[in-house]
């Protein structure tokens, strides 16, 4: 058995894993942070939550298309998105965005709500309140959303598909990988895949409760 | 050192429009919850902005709109100790003290004065209510504020600590040189202790007067409620002088002819016999016992003819109270406590 899809996956979810952390986590402090214009952001930069993900796979083509202004800027770069790993990485980045920023969001208002008062009568400037109050005590809720959106970018087809296509060692993932294995009928190769897949859910699923859990026992 | 406010602020269908000033002295707020005493605070610590006005202290202008100065709440050192006390949680003791840009020099003497030494190094989840006020307290002045502002700092606590945390509190009131804003709805911690109060209603500042002024004759009847007067009656004038309506009594020496209502205080009321001047026959409803004191709830047997609806409270010492529920008495408020109010 060909296991370059699982190495594949676990390449493109860590990559795009830190990629979300750092956006994620920027775009909700300064959305927490902002006076006006928040429902705005929230609604965009949760957008992709709720749109089908090869809706989402169909912009991508568009923006990084040989056609579009960033594609072709890219590829004079000598970048190409498309049908590459760097594609599987964009794609899986996307849509698990929304669920590092709206956790981290959810964190940092909670968060500020209680503490960043305090801190400004006290004198804190606002870097020093955000490093020093905000995010540590955000912190839990943070890597709770980096963990769930790990989970989702490992799990991302459709968007995958449409941006980087199906070349096996390539750009096939796991999840692409038991749709290919399927659709050529081989349900025992499909059947492997789910099998590895199923696991790495489980225990994902499993560290979230168990960091959720270990949360709410410190904060007795 | 001089506090100077005067700001207007729409939330809503809430309006703020407080205007005020304090100078040496411990400055009490008293109202209901949501009559905007918080906000109030809020808008001088800089955490929200009024739609328009003034705040200054000692000529410092923090807040004018419109010369457009609005200072940093970072930089308007008004020492603000919030409801929830908010210590940081992943910070100790001496972390938390430590925080603000001149809590580090501060610090070793902030434990000591505040009894915090042994502590220093827990959490704050590690810590008793009590303690956490203690070094909420601690946290506070060492960022050096020129003012400070207690906001309900009692209102989680029980019965006992509440005492304990009161006297610490006036000592820190007493030995802190700048001007004090206590708030709170409870007329008893801010009778103990503030010397001026402004009552507060639905956004506004109703009266504001010296304490015991205020006490003794409130000039509204929101403030009169506030202070713990619920014997309030609407004041008529006709053919044989003023009357007070709810109460079916004549009323003499009535200040002024603006008046409109009358109060007294339920320790003001006193028993009396049948042809006494000014009697008024009531039947008991309710006898409540307290501790020390019995309360009594009167309801006033007629008054012009008409059954009353209102009712009268009555507060005695408990030795003197042989009457229960259904009995006659006659009583009558002491001429010379009754207070008139305008509005």
């Amino acid at each position: 058995m060909d296991y370059s899809p699982l190495v594949i996956s676990i390449k493109a979810s860590l990559i795009s894993s830190v990629i979300v952390f750092v956006l994620g986590v920027t775009a909700a402090w300064g959305v927490t942070a902002m006076r006006r214009g928040r429902f705005i952001f929230d609604t965009l930069f949760s957008l992709p939550m709720v749109l089908p993900p090869t809706v989402t796979g169909f912009f991508l083509l568009i923006i990084f298309g040989k056609n579009s202004f960033a594609g072709e800027l890219l590829s004079r770069m000598g970048i190409s998105v498309v049908f590459t790993l760097k594609g599987a990485v964009i794609a899986a980045a996307v849509v698990s965005f929304p669920i590092m920023y709206t956790t981290a969001r959810g964190a940092f208002d909670q968060v500020s709500r209680l503490y960043s008062d305090a801190a400004k009568n006290l004198g804190m400037s606002g870097i020093s309140t955000f490093l020093r109050v905000i995010l540590p005590n955000a912190s839990h809720g943070i890597i709770g959303g980096l963990m769930l959106s790990f989970a989702r970018a490992m799990g991302e087809f459709g968007a995958t598909i449409m941006i980087a296509g199906n070349i096996p060692r390539r750009t096939q993932t796991m999840s692409v990988a038991v749709y290919t294995a399927m659709q050529s009928g081989n349900r025992e190769l499909a059947f492997r895949w789910v099998l590895i897949i199923l696991t790495i859910s489980f225990v994902s699923i499993i560290s979230v409760r168990l960091w959720n859990e270990s949360l709410r026992r410190k904060s007795r | 050192m001089k506090i100077y406010v005067d700001i207007f602020k729409r939330l809503g269908d809430f309006e703020l429009d407080v205007s005020f000033e304090t100078e040496n002295e411990v400055f009490g707020i008293l109202g209901k919850s949501g009559c905007g005493k918080s906000l109030t605070l809020r808008c001088i610590a800089g955490i929200e902005t009024p739609d328009r006005g003034v705040i200054a202290i000692d000529g410092r202008v923090l807040f004018d709109s419109s010369r457009g100065i609005d200072i940093r709440p970072q930089k308007r050192r008004t020492g603000y100790l919030f409801q929830d006390n908010s210590l940081f949680p992943n910070m100790t003791v001496a972390q938390n003290i430590a925080v603000s840009p001149t809590g580090k020099k501060h610090c070793d003497e902030y434990i000591e004065r505040f009894f915090l030494r042994g502590l220093e190094n827990l959490y704050p989840h590690e810590l008793s209510a009590g303690q956490k006020q203690r070094a909420a307290l601690a946290r506070l002045l060492a960022s050096e504020p020129d003012m400070l502002m207690l906001d309900e700092p009692f209102s989680s606590l029980d019965k006992e600590l509440r005492d304990k945390l009161e006297d610490r509190i006036a000592e820190t009131i007493d030995d802190f040189e700048g001007s004090v804003i206590f708030v709170s709805h409870d007329i008893g911690e801010v009778y103990r202790l503030t010397e001026r109060i402004a009552v507060m209603h639905d956004g506004r500042i109703a009266e504001c007067a010296d304490k015991d002024k205020l006490f003794a004759s409130p000039e509204t009847t929101v403030a009169a409620r506030l202070t713990g007067c619920s014997n309030i009656s609407s004041v008529s004038f006709g053919e044989r002088g003023a009357s007070a309506d709810d109460w079916g009594i004549v009323l003499v020496n009535v200040p002024e002819e603006s008046c409109r209502y009358v109060g007294c205080r339920p320790r003001d009321l006193e028993l009396c016999g049948e042809n006494d001047t000014g009697a008024l026959e009531c039947e008991v409803i309710r006898v409540t016992e307290d501790m020390l004191s019995y309360r009594v709830v009167l309801r006033p047997k007629e008054c012009g003819g008409k059954s009353s609806s209102s009712t009268l409270i009555y507060e005695t010492d408990k030795l003197s109270w042989p009457y229960g529920r259904g009995d006659r008495v006659f009583i009558r408020p002491d001429k010379n406590k009754l207070f008139y109010m305008v509005r």
